[in-house]
């Protein structure tokens, strides 16, 4: 298929999918199974320039758009999710300080992030907030320069393994959103502790943690933009990030397809391969056509926030939710193709349905994308 | 300040492990085929941006080291020089002339070495300890005989290396040898020396902006009998493919009548 991509974007894709044959494929199943982080495979990932894609070429970046980072993370998620995943959560760790850093917060911390040196996370979630994030707990109370910060994070992917976490601290409550604000907080800060790794479903070599803070003094220098802008600061976050989570769903489906049409080639049934009966043809169709809508989607709607286009959240929000439902329902599909082989653990099939469900729930569940999608035609019209 | 510079020798080899032989002419058939760096010079590629990154993150050798690869070959062989750009070698010159055709190791080694003579301030030679097609291994032997230098060949990891020596270790049948050399230098590796890396994309681009220098033997002052076939000692008179004769035999009968026949062949055939 062509997606008229240009040289340099084809170069991405090449990268990456020599990443995914050469270094994912064959540790995934292992890293999978034992949890794993793929500490090298970052590496690998950084060595190759793909932080850099969307930090711009002053911080270190190649400053590239959102859509060629949606081919980067399409490609990752291809051969593992949890790679991507990764990959991905750097990005959302670091997007917030692309979108509202002040220069210098950009000078001190993009760097080392477009290297790949160090790696970003993004504290949103707790145990009482989550689509809500107007009910966040975690405190930012003002100390001469400093904000002191009091609460725990929880699902914070790569949770541990982040050197740099952009966390969101309430520090005003009685405002609700509007009182939260956004805040740069490093590794190794008095006060910032791990909790415990969570026992996941599916993108199980991802590193997802509590993170903990006790009386942990952030200079007020570490605020991004002003006090209450930390919800508007995570909303544009994520109106950037979340073609990217339709990429990972788009990545996931292809590689399940591929599975599929492999194995209906070699799987002989009464005398012939099941790719010749029209149940299993009708199957890998539908399957086609709707990551290829998906991919569709995921495209237009990164190609459309590269532009510069401000009101993307309903597109953005599109993408996720379609690209998303797409994948859950392929990978399942795969596995009623591989029949009791893709319920095996044998076969990468039902790693890729565990792994799919999770991007039906974060950046957003997809009921929220619909509630944003719903909000936008309410305000703007169907246009 | 001495800038120290780091030469990889590479070759561009038949991307295939099914290699066809013309059996009229005695030479390889190229036509077809896809051509890729010989498997071992990526691990030579690799050892020598290693090192250069190894160098920089030294206070004493920052900003001094710079990894040249260099290829003799048809001019086609530029595309395994943009490869070694992109996996971080910062430049490459392809030797390029019809009269280096049908070289031997040797020809091969003192073409490499006239060239490698027009770097100022190199300290090392990395080598792939052999190609995919000829197998030989002579040529990082013969080109550090040539220089006077120290050859550690099969190296496995470069334990120390600064300015003026390093110490080296090296996998051998039955055991590692560990040698400290001064430099300059020149070493063979194979595939326990590290994991090539995978190309970065300001690399990619980089290889593909760069203009790559050709040499030809004018440039590297070599005469005529010197190099290519007429500057070779040894000439390949025939090559070919050893005959396999297949023959399958069904042994038929019941398992005793089976097992006795069986027994009888590989008897026969002094297998038993």
């Amino acid at each position: 298929m062509h997606y008229f991509l240009t040289e340099e974007q084809q170069m991405i894709v090449d990268i990456c999918r020599q990443i995914v044959n050469e270094r994912i494929i064959p540790a995934r199943a292992e890293n999978d199974e034992k949890g794993i982080f793929p500490a090298d495979i970052i590496k690998e990932i950084g060595q190759s320039d793909l932080f850099r894609l969307f930090i711009p070429e002053k911080y270190g970046g190649m400053g590239t758009g959102i859509f060629e980072v949606c081919l980067a993370t399409e490609e990752l998620s291809r051969g593992d999710l949890s790679v991507a995943t990764t990959y991905a959560a750097s990005g959302l760790g670091f997007i917030p300080i692309l979108v509202m850093g002040s220069e210098e917060q950009k000078q001190k911390y993009l760097p080392a992030l477009a290297s790949g040196e160090k790696l970003a996370a993004f504290g949103l979630t707790e145990s009482e907030a989550g689509s809500d994030a107007s009910s966040i707990r975690t405190r930012a109370v003002k100390d001469g320069d400093s904000y002191i910060l009091n609460g725990t994070k929880q699902w914070i992917t790569n949770g541990g393994e982040a050197e740099i976490y952009t966390i969101f601290a309430s520090t005003n409550p009685s405002r609700g959103a509007r009182g939260i604000s956004a805040f740069i907080v490093e590794k190794g800060t008095p006060g910032f502790e791990f909790g415990k790794k969570e026992n996941k479903l599916g993108i199980r070599a991802s590193a997802t943690r509590e993170l903990i803070f006790i009386d942990c003094r952030i200079p007020s220098e570490n605020m991004l933009s002003s006090e209450g802008m930390g919800f508007i600061t995570a909303m544009r976050t994520f109106d950037q990030s979340r073609p990217a989570v339709g990429a990972q769903a788009v990545g996931v489906a292809q590689a399940a397809l591929e599975e599929a049409v492999n194995y209906s080639k070699i799987r002989h049934q009464f005398g012939q391969p099941i790719s010749s009966f029209q149940a299993i043809q009708h199957m890998l169709a539908d399957m086609a056509t709707q990551i290829e809508a998906a991919r569709a989607l995921v495209y237009h709607a990164a190609k459309v926030t590269d532009s510069g286009e401000k009101n993307i959240s309903k597109l953005s929000a599109m993408s996720k939710l379609f690209a998303s439902d797409t994948a859950m329902k392929v990978t399942i599909d795969a596995i009623q193709i591989l029949g009791g082989y893709g319920y095996m653990k044998e076969y990468p099939v039902e790693k890729m349905m565990r792994d799919a469900k999770i991007t039906q729930i974060y950046e957003g569940t997809n009921q929220i994308q619909k509630n944003i999608i719903a909000l936008e035609l309410i305000k703007r019209g169907a246009l | 300040m001495i800038k120290i510079k780091i030469i990889v020798c590479i070759k561009q080899v038949p991307g295939t492990t099914e290699i066809k032989i013309n059996p009229e002419t005695n030479t390889l058939i190229r036509e077809g085929i896809e051509t890729v760096i010989n498997a071992f010079d990526t691990y030579a590629i690799e050892e020598g941006v290693r090192l250069k990154e190894r160098l920089l993150s030294n206070p004493e050798t920052k900003e001094e080291v710079e990894v040249i690869a260099i290829t003799m070959g048809p001019h086609q062989s530029e595309s395994i020089l943009r490869e070694a750009i992109s996996l971080g070698v910062d430049r490459a010159v392809l030797l390029s002339d019809r009269a280096f055709a049908g070289a031997d190791t040797w020809a091969t080694a003192l073409t490499l070495q006239n060239a490698i003579k027009k770097f100022d301030d190199w300290r090392l030679v990395i080598l792939g300890k052999q190609t995919l097609d000829g197998d030989t291994g002579q040529v990082g032997p013969e080109l550090a005989q040539m220089f006077n230098i120290p050859f550690v060949g099969y190296a496995s990891n470069i334990l120390e290396i600064n300015r003026t020596r390093m110490i080296v270790k090296r996998l051998m049948d039955d055991r590692y040898e560990t040698f400290e050399i001064k430099l300059p230098a020149a070493i063979s590796v194979g595939k326990e020396i590290n994991i090539p890396r995978v190309p970065s994309l300001r690399g990619k681009l980089k290889a593909k902006n760069e203009q790559i220098p050709v040499w030809n033997k004018g440039e590297l002052g070599l005469e005529d009998e010197k190099i290519g076939l007429s500057g070779s000692y040894t000439q390949v008179v025939k090559i070919f493919i050893p005959k396999t004769i297949h023959e399958v035999k069904m042994i038929t009968g019941g398992p005793d009548e089976q097992a006795e026949e069986l027994y009888g062949k590989l008897k026969e055939l002094s297998i038993l």
